[in-house]
């Protein structure tokens, strides 16, 4: 297997708060990767180090043998924020197509893309429509179509999931897996729901700034002898402290 | 292209946000219309009321357009309930003005008037005792102009300097807040992580509100030419480059201090600290009589040398090349702007 990120020895500080501590991990291609933990326990600051828009304080990273941060990596990277960043006034298409253009898309691929994105999130009959007409959940929808948008290796996603209903979550979740085991995509996805988690190959369970442990969710379940990641990362969480 | 696609969306932003156009483009012309009429109104002729006063002197007061009044006794109590402005009295051979002076500037000219009526007076007076004997000019003073003509009114000098304010006033805004709700809406950070260029994100933030400024420019400058008929004795092009490169000022600087703002209204805040003290040096106020260290301070603020050239063609008919020490500090201020905003955006992510 193909390493596709690397991170090694990571550490970064806001101020005085640490808020990551020597992270090591190596994500294989072709993996979704789960990072589970509360808000505030480093996800997002981690995730964007991957991307290359936070800077480690000490460490390095490594993307498809890159070291981060590298601008030509940035087209082979869909990332997902958490907060949807998405220009109100202009319509779905209109931002996509927008952000198919800061990938040089040609018009054809673009096409493509506008329309296979649109689909897959079920927004095809509301492209037209501005995005402050949208609702919360179409927003979410809209942001993760335009992570897709240039058909990236790896895709990083900062809380998908977030405010769409069990049934579109299902059939994004099922889209992942196809991506994952079809075009053999690198998935990473940070989450507080735990039956998301059981989807992901490996997870790393994050708190306050540290990996307390890491595994497949099966491997861990067993380890700790729980009968959910939920007891698991409880159990993780006190062994450590 | 990365900047062809970026500033294609700020145009569909902008064209989508009515409210932002009419600010952008109407307020001006509302602006500089209600200013045209404010400093163009007729002065109205001062009221005096004189008392014991010799009625040749009385038509020479008369001819210096003053609204002489005769009263067989006045004091300052007849100034106040006849809503006169001034009382000239003749006292024991001495003459004695008194002067409501409610508003400085109008008491401070109608004495000036009434000086001038005197020593007319007494000299015409000085004139038959002499019976003639010395030539002396008949009519008053040809007055030529250098600059201008008799007609010039305070608002062509003005004019200039308002167009100039005008473009870097609302440039710096829209542009200023159009920046700042990328930031705030994350869209900034969403386009940092594409492989865009930072300079090519403030490459195309510069054309396309650019775009409207130079349509906001020609509109401004065409409506105070034809419209409001100020005077433009130089090239419309050199005031539409002059201004560009004020607008380029303008939104460089703008972009940059949106940095430092959290929100829209912090935004706001920078009006008063950064836009309004540059309207002291823009040279409505004669700055050759400032202190040496407030002319200094002028001396940083862009559009001090805006207005300078702005007045320089519009009103004195300069060329560009008579300008070119305006010109160039301009382009010195808008390159410093625009590097540090692309080390601005270093925050967002280093390359």
């Amino acid at each position: 297997m193909n390493i596709s990120i690397a991170i090694e020895r990571v550490s970064k500080r806001f101020g005085k708060k640490v808020v990551l501590h020597e992270i090591d991990l190596q994500i294989e291609e072709g993996r979704i990767y789960g990072f589970i933990g509360p808000s505030g326990a480093g996800k997002t600051t981690l995730v964007k180090m991957i991307v290359g828009m936070d800077m480690p304080d000490s460490g390095t990273i490594h993307v498809l043998n890159e070291k981060v941060p590298n601008l030509a990596l940035l087209q082979e990277i869909g990332y997902m924020a958490q907060a949807d960043a998405l220009y109100a006034e202009l319509t779905g298409k209109e931002n996509l197509t927008f952000f198919a253009s800061l990938y040089n898309l040609n018009k054809i691929e673009m096409k493509n893309r506008i329309a296979y994105a649109a689909e897959l999130v079920n927004l095809t009959n509301e492209l037209n429509k501005k995005v402050s007409a949208y609702s919360g959940g179409m927003k979410r929808r809209l942001s993760l179509a335009i992570a897709l948008i240039q058909d990236p290796k790896i895709l990083i996603l900062d809380e998908p999931t977030v405010g769409i209903d069990p049934e579109l979550r299902l059939s994004i979740w099922n889209e992942l897996l196809r991506l994952k085991d079809e075009e053999g995509k690198t998935i990473i996805v940070t989450t507080h729901v735990m039956d998301e988690a059981e989807k992901c190959d490996f997870v790393a369970m994050v708190r306050d700034g540290v990996i307390l442990t890491r595994g497949t969710p099966q491997e861990l379940k067993t380890y700790y002898g729980a009968g959910n990641l939920d007891e698991v990362f409880l159990q993780a969480g006190r062994s450590h402290s | 292209m990365r900047i062809a696609a970026l500033v294609k969306r700020i145009c569909q932003q902008m064209l989508r946000d009515k409210r932002t156009l009419a600010l952008l483009f109407v307020a001006p012309l509302i602006i500089l219309t209600l200013m045209y009429f404010l400093f163009n109104g007729n002065t109205v002729d001062s009221k005096l009321a004189v008392v014991n006063v010799d009625y040749s002197l009385v038509n020479v007061l008369e001819e210096a357009d003053i609204n002489v009044k005769q009263y067989e006794k006045a004091d300052k109590e007849t100034i106040v309930e006849d809503e006169l402005d001034g009382l000239l009295k003749m006292k024991k051979g001495k003459l004695e003005l008194t002067l409501l002076n409610r508003d400085p500037t109008t008491s401070k000219a109608l004495q000036v008037k009434v000086n001038q009526a005197v020593s007319l007076y007494t000299q015409s007076k000085r004139m038959d005792q002499h019976a003639a004997s010395v030539k002396l000019p008949q009519k008053g003073i040809d007055t030529q102009y250098v600059y201008g003509n008799s007609e010039t009114e305070f608002f062509d000098v003005l004019s200039p300097v308002l167009v100039g304010f005008f473009v870097f006033f609302f440039v710096f805004l829209i542009s200023g807040i159009g920046l700042l709700k990328e930031r705030t809406t994350g869209t900034l950070e969403r386009m940092m992580s594409t492989p865009i260029r930072r300079w090519e994100i403030v490459t195309a933030y510069l054309i396309g509100f650019g775009i409207f400024a130079v349509i906001q420019t020609v509109i401004v400058v065409l409506f105070s030419i034809h419209v409001l008929d100020v005077v433009m004795v130089g090239s419309v092009w050199n005031v539409i480059l002059i201004n560009l490169l004020l607008a380029l000022v303008a939104l460089s600087l703008g972009t940059l201090l949106s940095t430092f703002a959290a929100s829209e209204f912090q935004m706001v805040q920078f009006i008063p600290v950064v836009v309004i003290p540059q309207i002291f040096f823009a040279g409505i106020l004669p700055l050759d009589g400032m202190a040496d260290w407030l002319q200094a301070l002028g001396k940083v603020m862009p559009i001090y040398y805006a207005a300078g050239a702005l007045k320089g063609v519009m009103y004195q008919g300069l060329s560009l090349s008579e300008m070119s020490g305006n010109i160039f500090a301009l382009v010195v201020f808008a390159i410093i702007f625009i590097t540090l905003n692309i080390f601005a955006l270093k925050k967002y992510r280093r390359l």
